[in-house]
């Protein structure tokens, strides 16, 4: 009985895997009901035992992809000890990614995106909230919903200038007199943000 | 062999991603004015207590506290 339920879960397996060779979708996307053909082989191997469950039964379905592009991004900012915004929706963030700044508009390709130390700023109308955001990560998904998540953000009129130029000198004093690679590491991690943060002060 | 990618400075040089934020953040903190100094600097306080195992028991621990002793 066990080498014919096995026989059956190939054979299935098989044309499952046949047809569907080139158009694979991904396991999250597919809905959460089992193969019926499966069921029926089990059923007539093994009637007293439930077929077996699948992963992707107990996983809550992802949200589906909306057919046309809403109007609005929804934002969910959070910071380890705050939600900064929750489900707020905007028109446009700007998030600093380590490949630049990058603009989020609703229907945005799904990226995930390392941030650097940089300005976000969150567009909504004429309102510009900008955030001086020490790093993080950012992920946007395919239903215009986007993720950003930063260990420190401050609003820029809490920073202290002249703490800044303080700090960039130390730091780049620190850098030229810097021995191993882990210190001439944490030197040069100084110098850019202290930079990163005069730039964002002026620009 | 050979890294595929570039990999950041601070890898290259043996720090992990969350010392390399925590670092970040705590420059970001440093650079505040007051009153919002005083607050961020609250956050940056740990206190913990490790103790290394062997032979099944524990060693002595060691407390890391930022906090004054009440």
């Amino acid at each position: 009985m066990l080498k014919q339920a096995s026989r059956l879960l190939s054979r299935s397996v098989a044309a499952a895997s046949a047809k569907s060779a080139t158009t694979r979708a991904f396991s999250t996307e597919l809905p959460s009901t089992l193969d019926s053909t499966f069921v029926e082989a089990w059923k007539k191997v093994a009637p007293n035992m439930e077929p077996p469950q699948t992963p992707s039964a107990f996983m809550k379905p992802r949200p589906s992809t909306p057919s046309s592009i809403p109007t609005k991004l929804t934002v969910n900012f959070v910071l380890p000890y705050t939600s900064e915004l929750t489900g707020k929706e905007v028109d446009m963030v700007i998030i600093p990614a380590s490949t630049g700044q990058m603009g989020v508009l609703p229907g945005h390709v799904p990226t995930i995106a390392e941030l650097k130390p940089g300005i976000m700023s969150v567009h909504e109308g004429t309102d510009v909230k900008k955030y001086f955001l020490s790093s993080g990560f950012a992920f946007l998904h395919a239903n215009s919903v986007a993720d950003i998540i930063a260990v420190e953000a401050v609003p820029l009129d809490h920073i202290d200038p002249s703490q800044v130029q303080k700090g960039l000198a130390e730091f780049q004093q620190k850098l030229a007199s810097a021995t191993t690679d882990l210190e001439k590491a944490e030197a040069q991690i100084g110098v850019e943000v202290h930079s990163a943060i005069n730039a964002a002060l002026s620009g | 062999m050979a890294s595929n990618a570039a990999v950041p400075f601070w890898r290259a040089a043996g720090m992990t991603y969350i010392s390399y934020s925590n670092i970040c953040a705590n420059i970001v903190r440093n650079c505040l004015k007051e009153p919002h100094k005083a607050e961020a600097l609250t956050r940056e306080k740990v206190h913990f207590s490790l103790s290394k195992w062997a032979d099944g028991k524990p060693q002595k621990p060691v407390l890391r506290s930022d906090t004054p002793e009440a």
